[in-house]
């Protein structure tokens, strides 16, 4: 007997039983308990999503750790006067439930990344920074900031408070829809890549020449 | 059993030394107070034991300066008045996490030539743009690309050694008025 032919047989069994009424259990107790069992693996589910998107998680990875939490670490989206702070998931992962779980579904490439070490050292790290900070600008600008918004309102933002220029061109721009904050502000919260070609930001020819 | 004894007593002796500690201590610290009593009552200086920090190679004393708080850099948009015609202007404005390196220049996002007309900002001067032999280049030359190097900014804070400088226009005006009270 071929294994194709066994492991056709075996599926039968196992659909003829599954398709049977069954012949012990109540009714009650199937429903209560698949009810009771649905919200086991609910809770389960969604305590190892929450597990996955904390900080302490994100970094659990060297790769992380060393380059893109040191640099948030130097920024005021780490440390600042009034002690209020950022983390990893707060900016790059969407709070709304699909959109979580479709930017974790795009995350399993990064386990790819992590299994095969395409940036496990600084060096690679930095050839790679362009290209993954490109990633991240254009998702911002393609969801209008969201996620600076989940924290900055321009409702609630006080121009009369912020120095003149801010003001400005937060008036110019911002209020009138003419530019979202990423396109602006990139590079608040890590290092910037070599900006030449970027839009705003420019790099002198000759040291963007190759040598 | 002999030795199970043997090895009993022993152990109960052996933590018998670490009553001699506390006499040991108080024979061995040295007495700090001479050095204490200098502590000047001024409320920057704090004695060394205090502030956990080491004190100063051949301070008088064993004092500890405190250091001023830092002040905050003068960010009010006005320009300053420069003190000889070379002076790089200082920068009037924040500049805390403005990134300055080989991969971004956050400074000429608004005073590249090009920008100046949306920033309103200073155009980065003319000799910004020639090289060391005076070739002029089309873009911001590599020796002057890292603008801290010249243009700092300010604060409110009165210097630890006094500056006597005066500007040229003062001396010259106070010449002129000499040589004419001279006469």
């Amino acid at each position: 007997m071929g294994i194709i032919r066994r492991a056709l047989d075996l599926a039968l069994v196992a659909w003829r039983a599954f398709n049977r009424p069954a012949g012990h259990l109540s009714l009650g107790f199937l429903t209560i308990g698949g009810f009771v069992a649905g919200v086991l693996w609910w809770g389960g589910f969604n305590t190892a999503l929450e597990m996955t998107n904390k900080e302490a998680f994100c970094i659990g990875c060297h790769e992380m750790k060393d380059n893109p939490y040191a640099d948030l670490k130097q920024t005021i989206h780490y440390s600042n006067r009034s002690g209020v702070r950022a983390t990893c998931p707060d900016c790059h992962v969407p709070h709304k439930w699909t959109d979580k779980i479709a930017r974790k579904m795009q995350a399993s490439k990064e386990v790819w990344g992590k299994i095969f070490g395409t940036v496990d050292t600084p060096e690679k790290f930095e050839a790679k920074r362009k290209e993954l900070a490109s990633h991240e600008w254009a998702r911002l600008k393609a969801n209008n900031s969201l996620e600076c918004r989940n924290c900055h309102s321009a409702d609630s933002m006080d121009i009369t408070r912020q120095g003149a220029r801010g003001a400005e061109a937060h008036q110019r721009f911002l209020f009138t829809g003419q530019a979202t904050c990423i396109d602006c502000h990139k590079g608040i919260a890590h290092r910037l890549p070599d900006m030449t070609g970027v839009p705003i930001w420019t790099m002198p020819q000759q040291a963007a020449a190759p040598h | 059993m002999k030795h199970l004894r043997t090895a009993l007593i022993l152990s109960l002796l052996a933590p018998l030394p670490i009553l001699g500690v506390p006499v040991a201590q108080r024979a061995l610290a040295t007495d700090p107070a001479p050095a204490q009593v200098a502590a000047a009552p001024s409320a920057s200086v704090r004695d060394v034991k205090a502030s956990g920090r080491p004190a100063f190679t051949g301070a008088e004393g064993l004092t500890v300066q405190e250091a001023p708080p830092i002040p905050k850099d003068a960010t009010d948009d006005r320009r300053r008045q420069r003190n000889y015609p070379e002076q790089p202007p200082v920068i009037p404005h924040q500049i805390v996490g403005y990134q300055l390196d080989l991969r971004a220049n956050k400074c000429l996002t608004c005073h590249a030539r090009e920008f100046t007309g949306d920033s309103q900002a200073p155009m980065i001067s003319v000799t910004h743009f020639q090289d060391r032999d005076g070739q002029v280049l089309g873009a911001v030359s590599a020796r002057r690309y890292f603008c801290l190097q010249c243009h700092v900014p300010q604060t409110d804070v009165q210097p630890r050694v006094p500056n006597s400088f005066r500007d040229v226009d003062s001396v010259i005006r106070e010449k002129d008025a000499a040589a004419k009270g001279g006469q």
